[in-house]
Order: C-alpha cells, then sequence, then structure tokens
C-alpha cells in the first residue's frame, strides 16, 4: 500500500496528513485523550501518595468501619468507570464519523488515481 | 471457628477427588468446544488472531479471563484478608491501568497492526532491528508471566488436590502444560479465546456467589463485616489503614509507588494483553473490547475487597498461613467455610482454569513472535509460505510449553510474586514508552526504538537482579527463610534497595527513547504519514482482515 515509487507531493496518506481536516481530528483527538491521562494518572499517584504518607488522614473514620482511604479507593473505581463511560460516548458521537469520512475519502481518492 | 478444618494432618482440604473431577470436567467441557468451533487447518492469521472474527463484548470478556490470572484472583483476595487496606490499595493499579490501554493504546494499535507487537513498533522504523529488539523484549516479559503461572500451579496443586510428593507435583504441572499444548494446538487463538471466556464467566460468577454469600452472613453491612475481620486478625482496625505492607518503612514506602508505576504502565505494554485487540475487526470492536474488560476487572476486583475481608472474619489469618499456599489460599478457605467440598472444588477447577487460560495466551503471542516476527521477518526476509510460517508457530507453540513445564517445575517452590512484578516493570519500561513515542512522536525513529528497548529490558532486569527480591532480605520471622529467591542470608549481593525498578527504569526508558531519536537524523516521512493517517482513521483495516 505504500508506493515509494510516488513523489512525496503525489502521496494520498502525506496529502491527507497535511489537511485542515486531518489536523482538526488530531487535535481533536489529543485534545481529548492527553488531559484526561493527566487527569486519571494525576487522581491515581495522589490516592496513592495520600496513603503511603498520610496514613492517619487516610485511616481515619468516616462512618462505621469505613475509612476516608476506603472512600477515595472506591472513588478510583467510580472515576475508572466514569472516565470509559463518557471516552466511550465521545468517541462513538464526536469522534468516529469524522475519522470515517477521512477514511472514506481517502478510499476514494485512491480509487480515481 | 473455621480453624477446625482438617489442615494440620493432611495439606489438602475438602475432597481432593471432587477437586479433581471438576477440573476433569472443566477440561473436557473445554476440549470439546475448541475442537467444535476452532479445529482443523489455519491460517497465520486464524492462528494468532482468529482472524479477529471475534466481537468487542466477547473479546472483552476474553480480556478480563486472561487478565484475572491466579496472581490477581488468589493473590490479591490473599492480600485484602492479611494486610487489609494495602491489599485492595495493590488492586487498584491493575484496574487504573486500563485506561492508558483504552485511550492511548487499544485502538491505535488495531488500526496499525496486524499480527504482533512489532507490526507496530516497526511501521514507519526500520524493519529487522526493531522486530528483533522487540521480540527479544516480547520473549522476556512473556517468559517471566509464564514462569510465574506454572510456579502458581505447583503451589495450588498441594493445596487443592492433595498432592504432596515431588514426583506427583512435577506429574500434575507437566499434566496441566500438555493440555495447554493441546488447547493451543488445535484451537488457535480462537480456541484459547473461548476457553477464556468460559473461564471468566466461571470466575466471576464463582466469585459473585462468595461475595453474596459472605455479605448475607453479615446483613450485606460492609461495616459489621469488617468489624468481623478486625476482630479476627492480629492487626485489628489497623486492617482498615494504610500501613500494614507498605508502610513499614521509608523503603517500603518509595518501594509501592515504583510498584504502582509499573502496574499502571505495565499493563499496556503486556504482549499477551495487546495480542488479543488483533482478535477483533475493528478500533471500535477493540474500543468495546477494553469497555467491557474494565466493568468486568473492575466489577471483579470490588467482589474481590468482600471476598479478602470475608476471608479475615470467616476462616481467620492464622488458618490462611498455616495453609500450604499461605495467602493464595485465602479464596478457596473461604470457599470451603461457606460451601463444603463443593464449592471448595469448584473454585479449586476454576483456578486451575485460570492458570491454563492465563498460560495458552501467553504462548499463542510467543509463538506468533517467533513465528511472524523472527521466522518470517527477520530470518526469511518475508519470504515464506503460510502453511511454512504456521508450522514454525506450532513448533513454537510446544518448545514454549515444554519450557513452561520445566521452568513450573524447577520455580515451584520458589517465591513467585517478583516474576510478576519483573513482567511488569519490563513491560512498562521496554514496551509502553516505545509504543507511545511510535504512536504520538513524530521525531520518534529506530535509534529512539533501539534505545528505548533495549534500555528499558536491561535496566529492569539488571535491576531486578541487584535488588533484595534476589538477594539478601532478612526473614520475615526469626530463623524462618528470607523472603528473597536466594534463600540464603549468607548470600547477598543487593545494590538496589527497592523491590521493585520501575520508579528508575520506566523513566529511563522514556529518556533513552527521547536521546536517540534526537541523535539521529533518520525519519521517513512517508511511512510516518501512513501510520498516523491509519491510526487514527482505521483506514486499510479491513482489507488487511480480508486477505
Amino acid at each position: 500500500m505504500s508506493n515509494d515509487a510516488r513523489t512525496q507531493a503525489e502521496d494520498p496518506y502525506l496529502a491527507l496528513q497535511s489537511s485542515p481536516e486531518f489536523q482538526e481530528l488530531r487535535k481533536k483527538f489529543r485534545g481529548f485523550v492527553f488531559p484526561t491521562t493527566a487527569f486519571f494518572l494525576a487522581w491515581y499517584f495522589l490516592y496513592v501518595l495520600l496513603s503511603i504518607f498520610a496514613p492517619d488522614f487516610m485511616g481515619q473514620l468516616v462512618f462505621g468501619n469505613i475509612t476516608l482511604g476506603l472512600i477515595f479507593g472506591l472513588g478510583q473505581f467510580v472515576t475508572t468507570f466514569a472516565i470509559t463511560f463518557i471516552y466511550a460516548r465521545w468517541a462513538n458521537r464526536e469522534f468516529d464519523p469524522m475519522a470515517d469520512r477521512l477514511g472514506a475519502q481517502l478510499d476514494a481518492d485512491q480509487k480515481e488515481n | 471457628m473455621a480453624l477446625s478444618l482438617p489442615m494440620a494432618e493432611s495439606t489438602a482440604v475438602g475432597s481432593p477427588a471432587l477437586n479433581i473431577a471438576i477440573f476433569a470436567a472443566f477440561v473436557v467441557v473445554t476440549l470439546v468446544i475448541v475442537i467444535k468451533v476452532a479445529s482443523g487447518k489455519k491460517t497465520a492469521e486464524q492462528y494468532y488472531t482468529a482472524g479477529g472474527a471475534f466481537t468487542g463484548r466477547q473479546n472483552g470478556i476474553a480480556i478480563a479471563g486472561d487478565y484475572l490470572s491466579a496472581a490477581s484472583f488468589l493473590g490479591i483476595a490473599g492480600a485484602i484478608a492479611l494486610q487489609g487496606y494495602d491489599g485492595f490499595l495493590y488492586s487498584i493499579g491493575f484496574l487504573v491501568a486500563w485506561l492508558v490501554a483504552l485511550l492511548l493504546v487499544a485502538e491505535l494499535l488495531r488500526n496499525t497492526g496486524r499480527f504482533t507487537m512489532a507490526d507496530v513498533l516497526s511501521y514507519r522504523l526500520k524493519q529487522r532491528p526493531v522486530r528483533i529488539a522487540t521480540a527479544i523484549s516480547v520473549i522476556c516479559v512473556s517468559f517471566f508471566y509464564l514462569l510465574a503461572q506454572m510456579a502458581g500451579a505447583g503451589g495450588l496443586v498441594s493445596l487443592l488436590l492433595g498432592v504432596t510428593g515431588e514426583v506427583a507435583q512435577n506429574l500434575v504441572i507437566a499434566l496441566v502444560g500438555i493440555i495447554m499444548i493441546a488447547y493451543v494446538l488445535i484451537g488457535g487463538m480462537k480456541g484459547t479465546t473461548w476457553v477464556q471466556i468460559i473461564k471468566a464467566l466461571l470466575l466471576i460468577t464463582g466469585t459473585a456467589i462468595i461475595t453474596i454469600w459472605v455479605l448475607g452472613k453479615y446483613s450485606f453491612n460492609l461495616s459489621s463485616l469488617f468489624q468481623a475481620a478486625a476482630d479476627n486478625s492480629p492487626a485489628g482496625e489497623k486492617l482498615f489503614e494504610p500501613g500494614l505492607r507498605y508502610g513499614k518503612s521509608m523503603t517500603t514506602k518509595i518501594d509501592f509507588i515504583s510498584l504502582s508505576m509499573a502496574l499502571v504502565l505495565g499493563t499496556a505494554g503486556l504482549p499477551h494483553v495487546l495480542q488479543r485487540f488483533y482478535t477483533v475487526p475493528t478500533s471500535k470492536q477493540a474500543r468495546k473490547s477494553v469497555e467491557w474488560a474494565i466493568w468486568l476487572i473492575g466489577g471483579f476486583y470490588l467482589l474481590t475487597l468482600v471476598v479478602g475481608y470475608g476471608a479475615a472474619a470467616l476462616v481467620g489469618p492464622e488458618a490462611i498461613l498455616g495453609a500450604p499456599g499461605k495467602a493464595n489460599s485465602a479464596a478457596p478457605l473461604l470457599a470451603y467455610e461457606l460451601g463444603g467440598s463443593v464449592l471448595l472444588g469448584i473454585i479449586s477447577g476454576i483456578a486451575f482454569a485460570t492458570i491454563l487460560a492465563v498460560v495458552a495466551g501467553l504462548t499463542i503471542t510467543t509463538s506468533a513472535t517467533f513465528a511472524h516476527d523472527l521466522y518470517k521477518e527477520v530470518f526469511k526476509r518475508g519470504n515464506t509460505t503460510q502453511d511454512q510460517e504456521v508450522r514454525v508457530a506450532r513448533l513454537a507453540s510446544v518448545v514454549i510449553g515444554a519450557i513452561a513445564i520445566v521452568g513450573g517445575i524447577f520455580a515451584k517452590n520458589q517465591n513467585i510474586a517478583f516474576l510478576v512484578a519483573l513482567a511488569f516493570a519490563v513491560a512498562a519500561s521496554a514496551n509502553l514508552p516505545t509504543i507511545l513515542y511510535s504512536l504520538f512522536w513524530k521525531g520518534f525513529n529506530t535509534r529512539g526504538a533501539l534505545f528505548s528497548i533495549y534500555g528499558g529490558l536491561t535496566s529492569s532486569i539488571v535491576l531486578i537482579l541487584f535488588s533484595p527480591v534476589v538477594s539478601g532480605k532478612a526473614p520475615l520471622v526469626e530463623g524462618g527463610p528470607s523472603p528473597s529467591m536466594i534463600t540464603n542470608p549468607a548470600i547477598d549481593f543487593h545494590l538496589f534497595p527497592l523491590d521493585n525498578p520501575g520508579l528508575v527504569s520506566i523513566p529511563l526508558a522514556f529518556f533513552l527513547g527521547w536521546l536517540g531519536s534526537v541523535t539521529s537524523k533518520e525519519h521517513n516521512a512517508q511511512k510516518y504519514a501512513e501510520m498516523e493517517v491509519r491510526s487514527l482513521t482505521g483506514h486499510g483495516v479491513a482489507e488487511a482482515v480480508n486477505h
């Protein structure tokens, strides 16, 4: 599928990569996944560091025998599930149609050539 | 309480004959299914990836089956039973790690690769050196993981089947290996996937039953369950607080941070996890796979919390530590306490099925690397037929199975936890930085990839070698054996203070990947454009599948 005989200007991938539509797609994707990754890593390591270095804070009982640390830990499950749900919805609704359109455009261009 | 268990006299609990019968029934049923759905001649694609024909949901269940290995099922339940909060803390890293796979890796990998991890890493770089480096890394990670699973099988045998003789234990390990090879040879990836799906459903159902049973005993009040666990534990209410395991000293604290890094960044670099994304046809199905995997794995760890505290409350730390499998026996002993021999038999059968399924997945992945990356692309420079490649893959599966059997026999009395930690640390150091750079960084090139793979691999293995897990740890109890691999306290060559190398080796690998790239001028703009466009649009995936 790679065609080295073509000059750079004619290469459909290079052409699409430099198109504004593709730049927009990349920006959209990275604009979602990078901040989300930064958030969940920061939140996870905050939880780990608090558990390790502030055991008294995390060990305080909130109700019954349930400690603040356990609630934070269960919070990690909640955020993981929530990010999964939100990302899947975003990807299905916002990202896929745009990506599919560019993929189809590339198919059409390749057939023409 | 549970101290009336007949454990002091015989090492087995419950009825070994029943345990064996349930395990045998699982093997027969799954073998029949594997033969029905997946026997016959296969193309390379069918052998390695089931032709990408699974749905996202099926694959997600199989991923859960693959990931909830004996270490995470038996190990985490035991860690919670003995160390309470710190055991739970440990399980969270295993779950959060899946977000890295979901957001950064699964879909882009599915769009740019077809058979192995090396397909993606070598896409826009020089094929041969990158494939060789990746293959070495894949083989190392899979070997450590495989050894841990097989060694775990040895420990489980003595607990559940009442097989105590040296020879008899070795025979059981060999038998597990031979059954696994049969699954892989007959069914390829398709058969292996079905075994993982069945196992995942059994495991989650079994654990859910135990959870509801335990909660029922405490009128569905988590706080009363915790109280009962604390009453029954020498740690008392310290069980609810952080610190029992990782809070002993500054070294154990920093060690846990290192372990957390390796867990969170290692999962998305484990070759047998990545291989699973090729068993679905598109990146959308890969996304769906991870969604399902996260729901199931997360749900499972929530159940494990109850199982762990339940084991502390109903079985008690003394009985758990007195059993042959130590911490690993917490869940089986709880099953026996609740449902007697029958429930224990079911849980034992599932535990064995777990090892079978995980080892089969590892074997397929490693054999694909041997046959596709090393034999076809490197050794034969792409000039092979499908038949030759599949023959090499099958041969590799048999050899890997044999190595697993021999390794499992030698490692069965070893402290194996470090093997799993090592597999995650190597995956996080050698594989993940290279994967992320090649998917996201334009300036990445061959020298960068070689630096990050070899640098991550070497630093993590060397640091482990000179760490306390290999030599020099003080015994847990006065006069007892050292928890290091080398138990003789006179032999101590540890230079690195941490058990887990991740804290050093992961940043080092990222740095080396950057350093290698900026010191080399190589850049293939055309291949980079092709890879980036394909990774985001999914262009070309359908035609590759229909080949």
